[in-house]
């Protein structure tokens, strides 16, 4: 199994991939929680990293549209990144009718919204998380609460009118009316789009070992958090699109994350820099996570250090189910039945947490709470 | 070998009073076994007895001192498997009584004595272990003289373990023990002791011949299972298979029967020859009526057939071993077994996950009971979901319970026995410190943690038998279980009347805590016929959802899934609610949290 699969001499689709995310590393800090592939500091080393990601783009462009549907800048924080490697990166990529960057309040200047703007970003990604500064401190961001709210106002003055704000809950002692305060200074600032996600404490990590002990406290309070969560936004008009994914419907535009909604419902996807995951057909490909190496190599001439997996059909409907799910529109469950245990969809269904549409089944609002189980249910 | 030259005996002994470390010694002395090969406990063959330093199964061994053949058949020392005792007491004339120097008599030196001198043996009687700095040969040898009579310079002092006389347990042996007294001149009868199974030769019985001869190449009959086949090799054990022209009367040895249906021969039979054969049976094969009950499942149930003929390989050579097939509508095929007690059932259970490598799951155990319908007509019930509803008469089984204590113990004892619904028979003093207690107890109230609840209780001082005493009237109750409104069979018991609102209580609370929050609300309830006795729920989830997913997540995220979906396989599907197995235990530890 060859690097060839997923490089510029393999097979490429037919069609070329509609869909590109662009992994920039580099952060001021680690924060506790967090789990992506970063790499704090090393601002040296930021322009020999763009020049690598530069020629593992040359690579793959083969296999990409000339004119892209979506591409997804994300990190590490991208706008830690050194201006003018930025700049460097954003110039080379191919046009995309989405083009999101993620960003860090603290990051964010006049300058910086310029740069974004002038290089075609369609979307920002505001990583604010709370509004607390308790909480912030909690998780270890850089961002205080006004730093959020400056950030967002920026990009606003900057022309930016798709704007998405992450949320994170279940920070430890995080009560259920801090999380209140917290969707209503997010709802203030009237953002396009919301991510929601609950803080996933993973064994072992640093964060899990200094609050273990107050989120299994908290954890039966917590259980209605996401529940809280998706009542608050969907009463605030905000469609709940996706499990932890809300967009506003004001103004008759789709405003759902493009690039995310295409890999929920199965697209192939590139993926180039460290820690990157491509997924084209029956292979993905996962770039290695050391800067180092991947710099080496990419200098040298070679493809990113990386590693494969093989994804046989059953395992590709069963990502399929596990993905469509999420989403509120109807997915065809009949597509994927291989995977499915039948009498559980029944089950399901009776119990009040899947609902048959004409085109499919789809989660309830209870359902989608449990998504989880459901899924694992739905399995065979 | 003529008659008067051969002695045929038994070791008998409370477990770690050395009844192995004697037999090991035995065989280098006699040079049996040269000193290179020896290891302990070398008659115990199967791992389980080595690891556990009990014996399970019996075994003969032959052995020569001074112009005399010795046929040494050992004998397992616990409790549960007396019967074992009894049929290899049969096959001998005599038996060595080992007491620790130590610890004096325990409670299975009691009844293996006992079962000893019902079957008419000559008891030669040995203080074991007197090197140790604790030993009080003098006490002990007094205790055992107290209990067989005669004086204490006929009780032998000796350490198995260095050997310290041993030689004149040999010489006891000869002098002491009768030689057998069968006709030899009259048709061949032969007593099946023991049986195991080798893959090649199929069924070795091992047997005691009584009187005739029996001839290699002899064309045979099992009397009782009215099993032909011929005898394609005989010999006798010492210890590996030393095959001989002939087993004379008197002799132990085996007989390869080239049998491949391991159910064709039983132990307990009388073995004949086809021409000329004996008249009657040698009195000895009884079915062994075993009382203590439970369930066995795969965990798998893909492995039923394993399990099925896993225990038709053990029943071979375990006679007190029953089963008949069993259907839950919680835990799929599997079988109800029977046990003669509580480590029987342990044992069994252990063979079958290491020599069958089965993954097991087995239920609370239950005794059996004696159920008068309303018809009036008895049922014998094994299983507490076959105990009909409102039965005219429910009988369970007693025992009589003999347990010996250091008499400062003597308080914590009988208050676990009343506890137990025990009735008081009366009390011994073995010494001035030791007292033996005897009990009445239903059987039914010892077979789940009774034996842990007194060594805890007596910091394990106390030892413990019991022989069956018969069927009682009791006033019992099935309680039921109910998840999610549809019963589960496997976690009905049987409760004295008084108890079973308790039990009842404790069980849906075990269960509640055992069960994992699901989708829906479960209910668990435990109800006595239609009436709801106790009710807990085990709430719903509200939340259970992976937070976040994208591009670089979606591997990781799906193996969770998977890996979830795998442990819910594991788990048993009740009316749509998952059971992990180790609720089906909860019944087991109802007692152990009620003291907590």
């Amino acid at each position: 199994m060859a690097e060839a699969s997923v490089s510029a001499q393999g097979s490429a689709p037919a069609a070329g991939v509609g869909h590109l995310y662009v992994h920039l590393p580099f952060c001021a800090h680690r924060c506790g929680y967090c789990d992506f592939v970063t790499a704090v500091g090393r601002v040296g080393d930021h322009g020999a990293y763009a020049d690598a990601l530069l020629r593992e783009l040359d690579r793959v462009r083969p296999l990409l549209e000339k004119q892209l549907e979506t591409v997804f800048v994300g990190g590490g924080t991208p706008t830690f990144t050194e201006a003018a490697a930025l700049a460097r990166i954003l110039e080379a990529l191919p046009p995309a009718a989405e083009l999101t960057v993620e960003a860090n309040p603290e990051t964010v200047t006049p300058e910086l919204a310029a740069l974004l703007r002038a290089h075609g970003v369609s979307r920002v990604s505001l990583g604010a998380q709370s509004f607390s500064a308790r909480l912030l401190s909690v998780l270890e961001r850089q961002a205080t609460p006004d730093d959020v709210r400056r950030a967002l106002h920026t990009f606003r003055d900057a022309d930016f009118d798709n704007i998405s704000l992450d949320l994170i809950y279940g920070i430890p002692g995080q009560s259920a009316a801090d999380l209140d305060a917290d969707l209503a200074d997010a709802l203030a600032l009237e953002p396009e789009h919301l991510s929601c996600y609950e803080l996933e404490a993973k064994p072992g990590t640093r964060f899990t070992h200094a609050h273990g002990a107050e989120l299994r406290r908290q954890t039966e309070a917590m259980e209605r958090y996401a529940e809280r969560v998706a009542e608050t936004l969907t009463a605030a008009g905000y469609r709940w699109y996706e499990t932890a994914n809300y967009c506003r419907t004001d103004r008759g535009r789709d405003l759902r994350a493009r690039h995310n909604l295409a890999i929920w419902r199965g697209a192939d996807y590139l993926g180039v820099g460290v820690g990157a995951v491509s997924t084209l057909g029956a292979v993905r490909r996962r770039n290695l996570p050391s800067v180092g190496r991947y710099v080496a190599a990419l200098g040298r001439g070679d493809g990113p250090p990386h590693e494969l997996e093989r994804l046989d059909s059953a395992t590709r409907d069963v990502e399929r189910l596990m993905l469509g799910l999420r989403l509120d529109e109807p997915f065809a469950v009949e597509a994927t039945r291989e995977v499915v245990d039948a009498a559980a969809l029944e089950r399901l269904v009776a119990g009040g947490l899947v609902e048959r549409l004409e085109s499919g089944v789809r989660l309830t609002g209870r359902g989608r709470l449990l998504g989880g189980a459901v899924t694992v249910e739905l399995l065979a | 070998m003529e008659q008067s030259r051969i002695r045929n005996f038994s070791i008998i002994a409370h477990i770690d009073h050395g009844k192995s470390t004697l037999a090991d010694r035995i065989l280098q002395l006699t040079d049996t076994v040269a000193d290179r090969d020896m290891r302990d406990q070398l008659l115990d063959s199967m791992d389980l007895e080595r690891e556990r330093g009990i014996t399970i199964k019996a075994q003969a061994v032959r052995v020569h001192w001074k112009g005399h053949e010795l046929n040494l058949i050992d004998t397992p020392g616990h409790v549960d498997f007396t019967y074992e005792v009894s049929r290899s007491l049969q096959a001998c004339e005599g038996a060595v009584l080992v007491v620790d120097a130590a610890q004096g008599i325990e409670a299975q030196t009691l009844a293996n004595a006992y079962l000893a001198i019902e079957n008419d043996l000559e008891i030669v009687p040995v203080v074991n272990k007197i090197d140790l700095p604790s030993a009080d040969p003098d006490a002990a040898a007094a205790e055992v003289c107290e209990l067989l009579g005669g004086s204490p310079e006929s009780v032998i002092r000796i350490s198995a373990k260095t050997g310290i006389n041993v030689e004149q347990v040999l010489d006891a042996i000869v002098e002491r023990i009768q030689a057998p007294e069968g006709d030899a001149d009259a048709p061949a009868r032969a007593l099946v002791f023991d049986s195991s199974y080798d893959q090649y030769r199929g069924v070795i019985a091992f047997v005691r011949v009584v009187d005739g001869r029996l001839p290699t190449g002899a064309a045979l009959h099992a009397m009782a299972m009215g099993t032909n086949f011929d005898a394609e090799e005989l010999g006798y054990m010492a210890p590996q298979r030393m095959p001989v022209e002939a087993l004379e009367a008197g002799e132990v040895g085996y007989v390869v029967t080239g049998l491949k249906d391991v159910s064709s021969l039983r132990v307990g039979d009388t073995l004949t020859l086809r021409k000329a054969g004996a008249a009657s049976p040698l009195p000895g094969y009884k079915d062994v009526k075993p009382m203590v009950f439970a369930g066995l499942f795969p965990t798998d149930s893909d492995e039923y057939p394993e399990l099925r003929d896993a225990l038709e390989r053990l029943k071979l050579n375990d006679a007190a071993l029953f089963y008949e097939p069993e259907t839950s509508t919680a835990l799929g095929f599997g079988f109800r077994c029977g046990f003669l007690g509580l480590l029987h059932m342990e044992i069994v259970r252990e063979r079958l996950e290491r020599e069958f490598d089965l993954d097991l799951l087995v239920t609370a155990p239950n005794v059996a009971y004696n159920v008068q319908r309303k018809d009036e007509s008895w049922l014998e019930v094994h299983n507490p979901a076959e105990m009909p509803p409102d039965p005219l008469a429910v009988q369970e089984p007693y025992v009589r319970a003999q347990v010996i204590v250091p008499k400062d113990f003597v308080g914590p004892v009988m208050e676990l026995c009343t506890e137990r619904r025990g009735r008081f028979d009366h009390m011994e003093y073995l010494s001035e410190t030791r007292v033996l207690l005897n009990y009445e107890l239903p059987l039914g109230e010892i077979v789940i943690d009774f034996y842990d609840q007194l060594k805890s209780r007596t910091r394990g001082y106390a030892s413990f038998d019991y022989d069956l005493a018969g069927f009682r009237d009791g006033t019992l109750s099935r309680v039921d279980v109910l998840v999610a409104g549809e019963q589960v069979d496997a976690l009905s018991l049987i409760a004295h009347r008084d108890a079973a609102y308790e039990r009842g209580k404790l069980l849906v609370e075990r269960l509640r805590e055992e069960i994992p929050r699901q989708m829906f609300d479960v209910p668990i309830q435990a109800a006595i016929g239609s009436r709801v006795i106790a009710r807990e729920t085990v709430k719903a989830k509200r939340k259970d959802v992976l937070a976040k997913c994208y591009g670089g997540d979606i591997s990781r995220k799906r193996k969770l899934l998977e890996k979830q979906k795998k442990g819910k396989k594991r788990m048993k599907q009740v009316g749509g609610v998952e059971v992990p197995q180790e609720a089906f235990l909860a019944v087991l530890n109802l007692d152990g949290e009620k003291k907590r």
